[in-house]
């Protein structure tokens, strides 16, 4: 068994993280596909997956539901999956609205939550929504309990972590007492405020206009009155992932400079956090020629392709060996920090990974290539 | 790219995670300085990337001086906020009071949004020639080394969104002034690529969005981290039809040829696609790096490499 395989063993959630542009998606889709053909029922839930991926996944028409990928499209990649496959791209305003239309404790309030201008307007293009939508989706889709294994793809924000404090984040706002305050007062009872809310009431009907004040107002008021739920969840989603049976973390990386500071950032704040790291994955690793051309070889270079395309095959091979020498620093340092944890490499595929045929090429690296059928 | 970018007074530089946004937005600051221009790049999520990359401590909200004429900020929302509020309030003391007020920190904490317009709003500070800062320069050109497409686009729509759910009062008006700004003539993008499948198509699938959301072109497309073209088809054939011979250290150096080749040949049919569906788009191609990390000398030679194009 590898040592990603034996780390995904008997998990029910794997979250993958780590910064944008590391090939995270492409990780979870790998791994969801690796995992469903040793015969578990799983779902990758993504944020914004490149178009043909999910073309190749058959996902073109999907919004926030999961939807199954057709085994055919698998069986002609040369998987043969014993379970399934299902993905599922998180759309941030959809799921908003659904989780209003289910947990809002009465029409009017979920009338006042959707009506409302701030909500209509911000909710879904905001920072920490993604992240806020993920965690829900995650919830309600472990609660159910219709799939053995559910990989989540954490949206590529910089401070990508920061979906772990956004359900606490919420809660903590909406209890706070302050807030309180603020939703029961009115021109008239502004006098139970201290005499600096005062004074900022003054201040903030100046510089937002009276209007802008209601509407957010009416805002926190209507989640005011939903709050229950989304604490009880928090504390249920922050449980579930701290569990490490149930649960495993994934960092995702390449093993450039800057990627390779965020992973030791990550591993170091799951470590802070008490939640349960896996393993590192590092995507697009350089491998080069092992050794410099000396003299003696670039001699036999001239000799074989002549003096001009020998200078540049030397050049170029110099070239490679700087970027594997520099990927090769890039993983020792993370490796250092994982000391001893699971830490695997894949290689830097020709082109981008896009499609089925390129997640069983990138499973090949994962797992040892074990769940292909034939080469293609 | 565009001849007038640099002769814009703001700039935002976004493009799909991963693509090299900083780096680009670094060394279109130093080109910027080269040419004489009091040019500052402003980071927006509190990563610092670039003056950490100088090997320095980041600059925080300070506007610091990195390299002859070439400044940086991190901008930090919450210190925006202090600086509009005495502004718009005069007095430091009241303001102060408004600042500390637990309340007031827990509304813009939580009010979706708010961040995104701070951070738009001392951007627009920073590109105006009048500041509103007591005695600060005024710079020729901000750059934005702006989030990831998506996100990217979602700030810069901040001010027209919050312009439209104040309807009245000091807020709208201050949000038309900014999204004037952003969507106006003074104002540029340029969106960073590679020139592989997935960061091709975010690109072209970024032209449409701004488009549709912000009726604006995307002034330029920089295709980063292009392999050389070292080898021709025909230095590839006769690599090929060597057939094996040669020591194992001469048969590696010849493999890794073949396969820059091919990697190169591979980019550039990503490189003609980006350029067929951009049609009008100026594309600008950058070199990849061989270089263990990225830092003033190669945003030098980055810069050199833009101002060859512009």
């Amino acid at each position: 068994m590898s040592d990603l395989a034996g780390v995904l063993e008997g998990r029910e959630v794997v979250v993958c993280a780590g910064p944008g542009g590391v090939g995270k998606t492409t990780s979870a889709a790998a791994i969801g596909l690796a995992m469903a053909a040793r015969g578990l029922r799983v779902a990758v839930l993504t944020i914004d997956p490149a178009r043909r991926l999910a073309d190749s996944l058959g996902l073109e028409e999907i919004g926030g539901e999961e939807r199954r990928v057709d085994p055919e499209r698998l069986s002609a990649a040369g998987v043969e999956a014993r379970g399934e496959l299902w993905a599922a791209m998180l759309d941030t305003k959809r799921t908003w609205d659904e989780l209003i239309e289910r947990h809002a404790p009465d029409e009017r309030t979920r009338d006042a939550v959707l009506g409302n201008r701030i909500y209509k307007e911000l909710s879904s293009a905001v920072a920490g929504s993604q992240e806020y939508m993920a965690m829900e989706k995650l919830h309600e889709l472990h609660a159910e309990g219709r799939y053995d294994l559910l990989v989540l793809d954490t949206p590529p924000t910089r401070n990508a972590l920061d979906f772990l404090d956004a359900p606490a984040r919420l809660s903590r706002f909406i209890d706070s007492r302050s807030l309180r305050l603020f939703l029961r007062s009115n021109r008239g009872s502004l006098r139970l405020l201290g005499r600096s809310s005062q004074a900022l009431f003054a201040v903030l009907r100046r510089v937002t206009g009276v209007d802008l004040l209601e509407d957010m107002a009416e805002f926190f008021r209507s989640f005011g009155g939903m709050s229950e739920g989304f604490e009880r969840r928090a504390r249920e989603v922050g449980a579930l992932l701290a569990d490490r049976e149930r649960t495993t973390f994934v960092v995702v990386a390449s093993p450039a400079e800057e990627a390779v500071d965020e992973a030791i950032f990550f591993r170091r704040r799951l470590r802070e956090s008490g939640l349960p790291f896996g393993a590192a994955v590092v995507n697009r690793v350089h491998y080069a020629p092992a050794e410099a051309p000396d003299a003696g070889v670039e001699g036999e270079l001239v000799e074989l392709v002549g003096d001009d395309l020998a200078r540049r095959v030397a050049r170029n091979a110099a070239d490679w060996r700087a970027l594997a020498e520099r990927d090769r620093l890039g993983l020792e340092r993370l490796a250092a920090e994982l000391d001893g944890e699971p830490l695997v490499r894949v290689p830097d595929l020709d082109d981008d990974v896009h499609d089925l045929d390129g997640l069983v090429r990138v499973n090949e690296h994962l797992f040892g290539g074990t769940q292909r059928r034939t080469a293609t | 790219m565009s001849p007038s970018l640099l002769d814009k007074r703001l700039v935002f530089v976004t493009g799909k995670g991963g693509v090299g946004r900083t780096t680009v937005a670094a060394a279109l600051g130093l080109a910027a300085a080269r040419r004489g221009k009091r040019a500052i790049v402003c980071e927006v999520a509190q990563q610092e990337r670039v003056s950490r990359a100088l090997g320095g401590a980041g600059v925080g909200f300070e506007e610091t001086e990195l390299a002859p004429g070439l400044w940086a900020i991190s901008i930090d929302p919450q210190r925006a906020m202090e600086e509009y509020l005495r502004d718009r309030i005069g007095s430091r003391r009241l303001s102060e009071l408004v600042f500390e007020n637990r309340l007031f920190q827990y509304l813009t904490a939580a009010t979706p949004g708010m961040r995104e317009l701070l951070t738009m709003g001392k951007i627009w500070e920073l590109a105006q020639l009048e500041r509103r800062i007591p005695e600060a320069a005024p710079y020729d050109i901000v750059i934005v080394d702006a989030p990831a497409t998506g996100h990217g686009l979602g700030i810069m729509r901040t001010p027209r969104t919050f312009s439209d759910v104040a309807r009245v009062g000091p807020i709208r008006r201050q949000a038309d002034i900014i999204h004037s700004f952003v969507v106006g003539p003074k104002t540029g993008v340029l969106c960073v690529a590679r020139p592989e499948e997935m960061p091709v198509n975010e690109t072209l699938h970024f032209r449409r969005a701004l488009q549709a959301d912000m009726g604006i072109a995307l002034d330029a497309v920089a295709v980063n981290a292009l392999y050389p073209e070292r080898f021709s088809a025909a230095d590839a054939g006769r690599i090929g039809g060597l057939d094996g011979r040669g020591s194992p250290i001469a048969r590696a150096a010849l493999g890794a040829a073949l396969e820059e080749h091919a990697r190169a040949r591979t980019q550039r049919s990503q490189l003609r696609r980006l350029r067929r569906e951009l049609d009008d788009v100026p594309v600008l191609g950058l070199p990849f790096l061989f270089t263990p990390s990225v830092g003033l000398p190669e945003w030098g030679r980055l810069a050199g490499e833009l101002e060859r194009s512009l």
